[in-house]
């Protein structure tokens, strides 16, 4: 009941329907009881959003009742055509120039294909026969191509059991590529198919067991190397909730996931790994961790079993190390992993698009 | 009377409601409006819809007094229903070809962002006095929409007098700002 009395007071104050007296009574109230003043200030926000819905609501009716006269008087047109509105107009509108204009045609025709009879002199049989050479040559070009366009196909010859998938991705545009090393282990043969499908030769270049990590270099005449990466490799460390994004293969085609950075160490406190939440499946593998910005800051390379969505992957600074490690053991392999990002400023659908062409599936042959 | 001042009292009449100069505006350029959408996959009922919301701009704008009709009224309104008609298009997938400019326009964005906003506290409004029921919806229409005074309502609904009525309204009122404030501070 008291709240009722509030509300009427403070609807008649606003509608400047008190006398003097009272409107000083309540002005005092309304200093000396905040919620009282809430109420005033939240009344007449209440008050205006009324009148105006008022208004619409009365403006709309004026509308409807406006349209519904004129239609009466035949003062609106009434149009019975559907969406083919255009196309009968244009033709209704057309129809007469149509006519004409295919009339001319027609005699035109008629009269250049009688003189070009009349004019032309018989054709001599070499001449035909010569066009026939040439179409016969024509066609045996189309076979070579087929057969060529059958080799590349042949690259993996059928009945070649591809025994496992995983990701890897480009770190330097000469053909070197990082992914897990889990995912070569024990391969014979390592092929290669980016995301148009196309398969490349590929060798291993460096294996690290203990982080998990593998260096291929593609070995093919068929792979055209890139001008630059549009990824960098970052060497800093990422802050914990940072997004992230991957890109990989597990299914046959590229599979987009997203998620975030959820510690700073991996499995058991391991130090050398982040742990993410992202959407993860076997063949994820070896895929890199990008972030916002478009930099490499880690290599997918497990999940937790027990857990739902929980991923580790390897930090980026690793890809580093194990390359340095790399050039002091063999000086003849001369990779210059990419650093500099030029996604900064992409969104994700365009950032996406350029990674794509980098990111290849891995799929090995057993021995 | 110049274009100008005739299309100024014009204005005037749709910002006080007055059914005459809604007739003239209607009458002048419905049908413009109704071959742009029916020309571009649209039906008669799609054309008033558009129409009546492009006068609802015009007629928030003529209300908020700062409008300065730069244009005439009829590019004005043939701009905002293209831009409305446009947004529905693109919304249902029905956007095919783009639709053509037969008449000049002028620059709506703003006028049209603005009238979203508030047409969807409009839309809160309405949804809170669907759900306070009967009579108090009747109730509360017949006094904040219609003016009414509270003798005639309590004659209206039967309320043995002016105070009883007052008083079933504020219980009214005060379910339908809770209804209100409940939606509104959830969507913004």
């Amino acid at each position: 009941m008291d709240q009722i009395l509030l509300l009427e007071a403070a609807e008649r104050y606003l509608r400047g329907e008190m006398n003097p007296e009272e409107k000083r009574l309540f002005e005092e109230m309304r200093k000396n009881n905040p919620e009282v003043d809430q109420l005033v200030v939240e009344h007449q926000f209440f008050l205006e959003e009324m009148d105006r819905y008022g208004e619409i609501k009365r403006f709309k009716a004026t509308l409807y009742d406006t349209h519904h006269t004129l239609q009466e008087n035949g003062e609106i047109k009434e149009v019975t055509s559907s969406s083919k509105g255009k196309i009968a107009y244009l033709w209704n509108r057309y129809r007469r120039v149509v006519a004409v204009a295919a009339s001319i045609a027609g005699i035109t025709a008629l009269l250049i294909s009688g003189l070009t009879l009349m004019i032309t002199p018989k054709a001599p049989i070499q001449d035909i026969e010569a066009l026939k050479r040439q179409v016969n040559l024509l066609e045996k070009r189309t076979n070579t191509q087929d057969r060529q366009i059958n080799d590349v196909r042949k690259k993996i010859e059928p009945g070649t059991a591809i025994k496992f998938g995983g990701t890897s991705f480009l770190v330097d545009p000469k053909g070197y590529l990082v992914t897990s090393a889990h995912v070569i282990q024990g391969a014979s043969r390592i092929f290669l198919q980016n995301s148009k499908g196309q398969d490349f030769h590929a060798e291993i270049i460096y294996t690290d067991e203990q982080k998990d990590l593998a260096i291929l270099k593609i070995d093919d005449e068929d792979y055209r190397q890139p001008s630059a990466l549009p990824y960098g490799i970052s060497k800093s460390s990422t802050d914990l909730a940072e997004s992230v994004f991957t890109l990989g293969y597990p299914k046959d085609e590229i599979v987009y996931g997203e998620g975030y950075l959820s510690a700073k160490t991996g499995l058991k406190g391991d130090t050398m790994a982040y742990q993410i939440s992202i959407a993860a499946n076997p063949g994820n593998s070896g895929g890199p961790i990008l972030n916002e910005k478009g930099e490499v800051i880690g290599i997918l390379n497990a999940r937790q079993t027990a857990a739902e969505g929980v991923v580790f992957a390897v930090k980026a600074r690793n890809i580093v190390r194990m390359i340095d490690e790399l050039k002091k053991k063999d000086s003849s392999q001369q990779i210059k992993i990419s650093r500099n990002t030029t996604l900064q400023n992409l969104d994700r659908v365009q950032q996406v698009k350029k990674i794509t062409d980098c990111i290849y599936m891995v799929k090995v042959v057993l021995k | 009377m110049s274009t100008l001042e005739r299309e100024k009292e014009l204005l005037k009449g749709l910002a006080s409601n007055e059914k005459e100069a809604i007739e003239t505006i209607y009458r002048d350029n419905y049908n413009l409006i109704q071959h742009l959408v029916i020309h571009n996959n649209g039906t008669e009922d799609d054309a008033r819809d558009v129409f009546q919301e492009a006068l609802i701009v015009l007629y928030e704008k003529a209300k908020s007094g700062s409008f300065e009709l730069n244009c005439q009224v009829r590019t004005y309104i043939y701009s905002v229903c293209r831009r409305i008609w446009l947004k529905k298009l693109q919304q249902n997938r029905r956007f095919e070809t783009p639709v053509e400019n037969l008449e000049e326009t002028v620059p709506v964005e703003e006028d049209i962002e603005q009238h979203d906003k508030l047409s969807h506290q409009y839309s809160i409004m309405r949804g809170a006095m669907g759900k306070i029921g009967e009579p108090c919806k009747s109730l509360l229409e017949a006094f904040y929409v219609h003016h009414k005074n509270m003798l005639e309502i309590a004659a209206f609904f039967g309320y043995t007098n002016a105070d009883n009525a007052k008083n079933q309204k504020y219980k009214c009122l005060m379910r339908l700002k809770k209804l209100f404030f409940a939606q509104y501070k959830n969507g913004n």
